[in-house]
This record gives structure tokens, sequence and C-alpha cells, in this order.
């Protein structure tokens, strides 16, 4: 088996603003199983933080443990990087944004490491709006101890091991939904065109942003009877709508004005253009998005694209109101002021 | 675009580009693993079949296949495929037991004109199937123009006398010291066929340039000059001397020169230096011994005085090209320009010659007073006598004289069995997946990075002291070794089952070069501008497959596919296979029933 991919290029792929290529942006070659979706997901995460020209140093990867949380040595090999204890990466996220809250935080997690071992802490993460993008690869199955059916394993769908799942699904986007995430989207690892937007839109969405992402495990959960296999998803998946973003720096130009249905400033000035059908889902209602998902369930039909966006979100520095400045900016006089200013204070409490 | 019909021998075999450029169409990547694997006598008689002259070839090739090689495209220079040639060839043991074993006479008798590449070939083909073959050269030893053109500092005479024997030792009866003066001769005689491969043994000269009579003494025709150095008629030249011209021969006169005597030796060129027709490697070569080139010269007279030349005026120019692209020399208007010289090389082409051949029995000469010769079967017009090498279509070079002969060698087997001339075999192809086991394949699909290797030459002091000492010691096995890791085995080709595929899109993620695509179908030119890399270069081809489940398709750009096995390493369904495609030139005599 191969272990080193080519450092070879095409002589003739495109440079981002920075003036760097898609290279740049890679990671060590993957050691997941062939054709796992995770690597897909990898995959438009170089491509969103290529196309954004997001300077590599100034991102971090956080991950807990799985499959899932394997990936981030598959991607920004030039970035941060931080593989924490299984469930516990959102509160090292936490602790890293409190501290540095410059970088873009790009969390990787699977459906085992966030609805299952790791839930109380997502639920935290949520609500406080830490601003992060926490991608989980979604396949329904605990891939890394072969194949046990995980917390979001629809009720009926079958792992290769043949035998239903009896429990209910959570449904991570309706949680983070109501737990007041700003962002919120579903998609498959097997549709970049979707994918890829997402994530981008994620990263300039101010506060907590989720993609849970549905990522076939071809190991144990490629087979008849899952619903989360690549045809099962190909078969079923219906789309909120489609839209671009167009960062600050550009100029606002509509692809489709027929089919532009809303354009949404996010803090930084980007604009998202949402495209759908007139009279369909209005994904800045959180009541509306939430029927239109139990809704699709009920059909048996798995709602994609940008489910909720609140552009409007607070991150937790603003709810805050924290430091402006992250930690390591600040000299001993920032962070130790002085007896005079503690007596002070303490003054003013007594 | 319609699915790519890759059944079609000729779709993967373009996809080797180093082969489909060779004329011969050698299957280079084939030897070059086997020279990594130290497998040298079977990496040489890969070559002797195909190209007949390996040891030859992997010094003086024109080297076509480099130039192709997509190495080339991926990183600055393409891989040394002829320097690795000559590492087979070098390092082969005895191999003499596995030249063809010679069949019993068939009862048909063929002439060969000239002893020649295309010659020879034509006898290493025909010779071992029955043919009594009788061959006709002017000298007194084989070899043709790779003897008396090509100096022995880059092609040694051992070398040359080796190749040329293995053919002459199957039973050829070589009348040499015959110079065949009239082809009726020949003609009326009782040969079944005859093949002329007697070159194009004409300099051209400069005859009407004032003072070239007078100064006729020191004034030579570059290719009859190194013919009388390489039979050491002579053996010295003056120490100021100009060579005229810009190809091959130009750079073998200036350098034999510099080896004879000669301290003071310039080439003079009419065109740009840019725009010069010898190998770029071989002017590296004359630059690095120290000859200066001056470009822009055109050569207006022979300055004699006394009935001695001294040198030669030259009008300055420069060139200018039209839209078409079309050059013009034009004189810049300056005054002529003096060089001393005590002798002058004209090395400004050659021509074809026929005077020997009759114009009434049956050969019909067309344009420039060249034979009618048929691209294909390379019979002229008198069905009986086939033309091969530099003398059916104008000078070219010798790789392309042996895929001539080969050519002409089934014709006229063909034609003593009485069969169709047009009707010409099929290649012999083969296609195998490389599969060992999980992930696993049979040959080295890790990309090596290196730059391509610097072939070591011998100490300049010593090597342009002696005309016969080869200036390129080769690679040693090592370099040798190193460098055919460089080859990226373009010959195994990614093979693609559309109906296997689930379309997970982990080749696409994976491959390094971004050359696999899935997408909704479309014709060529649009599908060219919609794929994840620019796939300007369109005489790659691109590999389309059926509809996929999505409808879309699988799109690859052949262009800079490293041929690495990533995408079918990370192919879940095997819908990918590596697999590796022979493709062999069917010889005379060889083909399938």
């Amino acid at each position: 088996m191969s272990y080193l991919k080519s450092r070879f290029r095409h002589p003739e792929s495109a440079k981002n603003d920075l003036g760097y290529t898609k290279a740049n942006y890679e990671g060590a070659l993957s050691t997941l199983c062939a054709g796992c979706g995770h690597d897909s997901i990898s995959n438009s995460i170089i491509n969103a933080c290529f196309e954004l020209s997001l300077e590599p140093h100034k991102i971090a990867k956080m991950s807990g443990i799985g499959c899932s949380s394997k990936t981030p040595a598959y991607f920004l090999s030039n970035s941060h990087g931080f593989n924490s204890v299984h469930g516990r990466m959102p509160s090292v996220t936490t602790g890293a944004n409190m501290a540095n809250r410059d970088l873009v935080y790009v969390g990787i997690s699977g459906d085992g490491d966030t609805a299952s071992i790791g839930m109380g802490q997502f639920m935290h993460l949520v609500r406080r709006n830490i601003n992060m993008v926490y991608i989980v690869m979604n396949n329904g199955v605990y891939g890394l101890t072969k194949g046990q059916d995980s917390a979001t394993a629809d009720v009926g769908s079958a792992s290769k091991k043949g035998v239903p799942n009896m429990y209910e699904p959570m449904d991570l986007c309706e949680l983070a939904i109501s737990l007041g995430s700003g962002y919120v989207a579903r998609s498959f690892s097997g549709d970049k065109d979707q994918l890829v937007p997402l994530i981008k839109g994620a990263i300039k969405h101010n506060g907590f942003a989720l993609i849970d992402c549905i990522s076939p495990c071809v190991t144990f959960n490629n087979n008849n009877g899952s619903t989360k296999s690549y045809e099962w998803v190909r078969d079923h998946k219906e789309a909120t709508g489609t839209f671009d973003l167009v960062p600050h720096e550009q100029e606002i130009k509509v692809q489709d004005p027929e089919q532009l249905h809303e354009s949404v400033k996010l803090h930084d000035g980007s604009v998202i253009n949402l495209h759908r059908q007139p009279g369909s889902l209005d994904i800045k209602c959180r009541e509306s998005v939430l029927s239109a998902l139990e809704e699709a369930k009920q059909s048996g039909q798995v709602l994609t694209g940008l489910l909720h966006l609140n552009s409007d979100s607070q991150n937790t520095h603003e709810i805050i109101n924290t430091s402006k400045r992250p930690l390591n900016t600040m000299d001993e006089a920032d962070l130790c002021p002085g007896n005079d200013l503690l007596q002070a204070f303490n003054q003013s409490l007594r | 675009m319609k699915p790519t019909n890759i059944k079609d021998p000729e779709y993967f075999h373009k996809v080797v580009d180093c082969q489909y450029a060779c004329p011969a169409h050698t299957p280079v990547p084939e030897y070059i693993r086997l020279i990594a694997a130290g497998r040298y006598d079977d990496a040489y008689m890969i070559n002797w079949e195909s190209n007949v002259f390996p040891g030859i070839l992997g010094r003086v090739c024109d080297r076509p296949c480099e130039p192709a090689c997509r190495r080339g495209r991926v990183e600055e220079e393409p891989v040394a495929i002829c320097r690795l040639k000559r590492v087979a060839a070098d390092n082969k043991e005895d191999i003499k037991d596995r030249l063809p074993t010679i069949m019993p006479k068939n009862g048909k008798k063929i002439a060969l004109v000239g002893a020649g590449p295309a010659s020879l070939t034509v006898a290493r083909d025909l010779a071992p199937l029955g043919y009594e073959v009788e061959l006709f050269d002017e000298q007194d030893i084989g070899g043709g123009f790779m003897r008396n053109q090509i100096p022995s500092f880059r092609l040694p005479i051992e070398v040359l006398n080796e190749e040329v024997n293995y053919i002459l030792d199957m039973g050829v009866a070589a009348h040499f010291k015959h110079y065949v003066d009239s082809l009726k001769s020949l003609v009326d005689k009782d040969y079944d066929a005859i093949f002329v491969g007697s070159g194009a043994p004409n300099g051209r000269d400069l005859t009407k340039l004032p003072g070239r009579q007078e100064g006729d003494d020191s004034i030579h025709v570059g290719i009859n000059w190194l013919d009388s150095v390489a039979f050491e008629h002579t053996k010295s030249i003056g120490e100021n001397v100009i060579v005229l011209g810009g190809g091959n021969t130009a750079m073998d006169c200036c350098r034999t020169a510099l080896r004879l005597g000669g301290k003071n030796v310039k080439i003079v060129v009419r065109s740009p230096q840019a725009d010069m027709k010898a190998s770029p490697w071989e002017i590296e070569d004359a630059i690095s011994e120290g000859v200066p080139i001056f470009e822009n010269h055109t050569p207006k007279e022979f300055v004699v005085e006394n009935g001695k030349l001294t040198g030669m005026k030259f009008e300055k120019v420069r060139a200018e090209y039209d839209e078409n692209g079309k050059r013009s020399l034009v004189p810049t208007g300056e005054d002529l320009v003096f060089m001393e010289a005590d002798q002058v090389l004209i090395a400004i082409g050659q021509d074809n010659a026929f005077p020997w051949i009759e114009r009434d029995i049956g050969i019909e000469f067309g344009k420039w007073d060249m034979p009618v010769v048929d691209q294909v079967t390379f019979q002229s017009t008198n069905e009986r006598v086939f033309f091969g090498g530099d003398a059916a279509f104008g000078p070219s070079n010798i790789i392309t004289a042996v895929a001539h002969g080969h050519q002409a060698a089934i014709s006229i087997h063909k034609f003593c069995q009485g069969e169709s001339l047009t009707d010409r075999p099929a290649p012999q192809v083969n296609l195998l997946s490389q599969k060992m086991g999980f992930h696993e394949w049979t040959y080295d699909n890790e990309i090596d990075h290196d730059k391509r290797h610097l072939v070591p030459h011998v100490d300049k002091e010593i090597a342009l002291n002696n005309l016969k000492v080869e200036v390129e010691k080769g690679y040693d096995q090592d370099l040798g070794y190193e460098e055919a890791m460089r080859c990226l085995n373009c010959d195994v080709q990614t093979v693609f089952t559309d109906n296997l595929c689930i379309e997970c899109d982990a080749c696409a993620d994976v491959c390094p070069t971004n050359c696999i695509n899935f997408t909704d179908n479309g014709e060529e030119e649009d599908l060219r501008t919609r794929l994840l890399e620019p796939a300007n270069l369109t005489d790659q081809d691109l590999y389309v497959s059926g509809e996929l489940k999505t409808s879309r398709v699988m799109v690859k750009d052949e262009n800079v596919c490293l041929h690495c096995g990533l995408c079918a390493e990370r192919c879940p369904t095997a819908a990918w296979d590596m697999q590796k495609f022979s493709y062999s030139v069917t010889k005379a005599g060889k083909e399938c029933a």
C-alpha cells in the first residue's frame, strides 16, 4: 500500500489570492478505507480554504477520536491541530477559542464522537455559540470498532451486519437549531458542489456553524438496507436550495437573478445569496425549518443544504464581552495590571 | 463525448508517449523497468527486437521519445531514455544465444543496396526466415553512415561492429567494396526483391560562392570530410576552422576538427541559434568543448590570397517571421564580417542522389527527383524494388531508417509469399492487471522526485586529444538505476470499469495531478473547459467513461497522469485497475495466423 503521495502537481494548477495552490492546503495520504466518504469531506475542506484564500497558519483543526477525527492528518498540514480526547473536542476548542479568537477553528467530529460520548459537550458548545465550524462526518456506524450502530442510525436501517437498528436516531441539525445555532446545514460527502459552498459559508459565519455531513462508511454501512449508503442518500436527498457566498472583498454579482430568493449580509460584509423556489422553506425561521425537517423524515427524505441561517447571531466573545486581543499578544502589564488596580477592584465589590 | 474505446490498441498506445513517438515504437517503460531490476540482457533484447541497434542508438539516437516523455511535462526534464538504453547495452552479457535461429532456406533471394541501418534491419528480419540475403556496399565494412559520418568519440567502433556483425553473422552474403552503379544490373538478375537503403550521400556545397574553386584545397563538404576521417585518410586540420551549418553534422565536424588539431574552431550559421536543426544536446556538447557559435551570418565569399584560403566574409542578417511563421533572413545593412580560417567545412545539409538508377526500369521519379515510394509498403513503382531509410523520403535519422526497414521487410516477405502488401499485420497487444494483492502492484508505483541525472563525461583534456576516446562515460549501474526510477511507467494504464463505480470520489480526491473528474458529459471542446485542471493540451486525449448512475461520466485528462496507481488503491470497488499495456509492432513473418 502506498503511504506517500507524489509531490508532483498539475503544472498549470490555479493559484489563489495568496499565491497558493491547492497543494498548500493538502495533508498526508489518507489511511482510511478506500472509498470512505470522509476523504471527500477532507477534500472539500481543502477546496473551501483554498478558494477563500485563508492563510493556513491562521486555521486550527480540532478533533476528538474516531475515523472522522483522524482526518485532520489528511488536510491542511500547514495549519495548527489538536487531536483531543474522545468527545472532548468541544471543551478543548472552547479553551483555544477563548485564548485566541483570531484563528479559524475547524472542528472535525463523527457521529460517535458527537452524538454519543460527546453529546454533553456538544450541546454546551452550541448554546455558548463558540465561533467555529463544526463538521460531523456522519456515517451511522462506529467504524473504528467495526461497525456497531451509532446514535444517528435511522430506525430500521441495517448496517453490513444485517440487523435493523431499533432506537430513535438523534438529529444533530434539529438539536443545533433548537439550541440557537445561527448556521446549520446538512450535506453529503458525495456532493461537493453543495458541500464546498456550505463550508465556506460556515467559515464566514460569526458563531457556531454546524455541518452534519452524511459520509458513507464503505466498509460497514454501504449496503442495501442502510439509509447512509451512497446509493440511498443519492436517491433520497432533497435540497432546500442552493446558495453562493460572495466574500467581503469581492464585487457582488448575482449568478441567476431568476432564482435569487434573498441576499443575507454576514458580519464581515460577505454576502450569502440564497437561491430557491419562491414559496419554499424560509431557512431564517427556526420553527418552519424544524417542521420541514420532521416532514422530510416522515416521508423518508433527507433534507440537505443550508437549513438555518441567522446572521445576527453573537459569538461567545461578544456575549461575555472578552478582550478583543488574543492572549498571546498580551504582555505581563496587560495580564497583571498591579496591586493598586486589584485593591481598587476588590474595594468596588465590598 | 462518446465513451472511449479502450479496445482500440491505438488509444493506450498513444498514452505511452515515448513509445508512441518512437518511429520503431520500442516499448520504453518495459525495458526501463528491466534495467532497474538489473536484467540488462532482457532489456537489451527488447530493444534489439524493436530497434536493432541498442548500443548504437543508446549513444547517437535522435531520441524523439524524450521531448514526448510525460516526465518533461510533470517536471523540468524527461527521463534520459536514450542513455538508459546504453546502460542495457553496456551491462549485458553474451546475448548471442538469444538471437533468432535461422530457418532453412526458403528459396527466395533478395538484394540489399547499402549497408546502413535500413538495409541491415531488412536483413535482420528476413535472414532468419530463410531468405538468401545479398548485401552490397561501396565500403569495405558495414554500418553505412553510422560508421562514416558519426565520429568515434560519440560512437565507438567496437559497439558499431558488434551490432552490425550480429546481423551479418546471420548468413548475410556481404559484397563489400562493391559500388552498385546500375540498379538495372540487379533488376536483371534473379532476385525476388531488391531493397534500396543507400541513404542520402550527397553533401550540399556552396559551389556558386566566390572563391570556392580557388580555395578548393582548404574547403570540404562536411560528410565527405567526416568519412575520410573515419577511414583515416584525413588525420589533421589547420588551426583556424570555420564550420558552416547548424545541424548535427556541423556539430560533429567542429568537434572532430578540435581533435585533429583545430585550435580556433567556430560554427557559423545563417539562422538564429534557436532555429538550428542540431539536437540541443549536440549543441550543448559543442559549446562545452569551447566552440563558439556565430548566428545570423550568411556566407558571402571565400577569401583566397595568393592561392591560399585566408578566411570568409559574411553578411549579418536578422530573422523576420511573417504571420504564418515563415522565416526570412533580412540583411542588417552592416559591413561584411571577415573571419579568419585555414579550412572551411560545409555542413549545410545533404541530398539524395540516384545517378545509378536507370530511368527505364519501371521506377517512377517524382518531385525533387526522388523515386515514388509508397508511404506504407515502401514499394516503388517497380513491384520488386523497395526503398527505405534516407533513400526513401530524404534525410532523417537512424531510428526512422530502422522503422522503415521493418516495414519494408514485411512488404518484401508478403510480396515473396504472394500476399497483399496493403494488408498490414496488426500490432501485438496485451492488457494485463498489475494487481498482486490488496493495494499491491507488480510495478514500483512510488513516484521518484529526482531531477534528471547527468551523464558523466571523460576529462576534457583527454577527450579533446584523442579522436577515439568516447566523450560520454555513460551511466554506471547505480546511476542507471536512479535514472530508471524516474520513469513514470506510462504503459501501466489506468483502466476504468464504469459499472463498478459507486461515485465515491475517492480517486478524484487522491489524484495528485487532479486528472480525474466526475462531471456532466459534453462535447470535447466544452468538457476541456470544465475539468478540475486546465486541459489545454489537445493532443493528449480525454478518457471518457460510459454514463454512471448519477448520469454523469468519468473524464480523465491523460496529460499529466503520473500512473502512480493511487486512484486504483483508493477505489473501494476496483472500478480502477492498473493494467500493463504491451504493444509491439509485428515483424515480418511473426503475424498471427
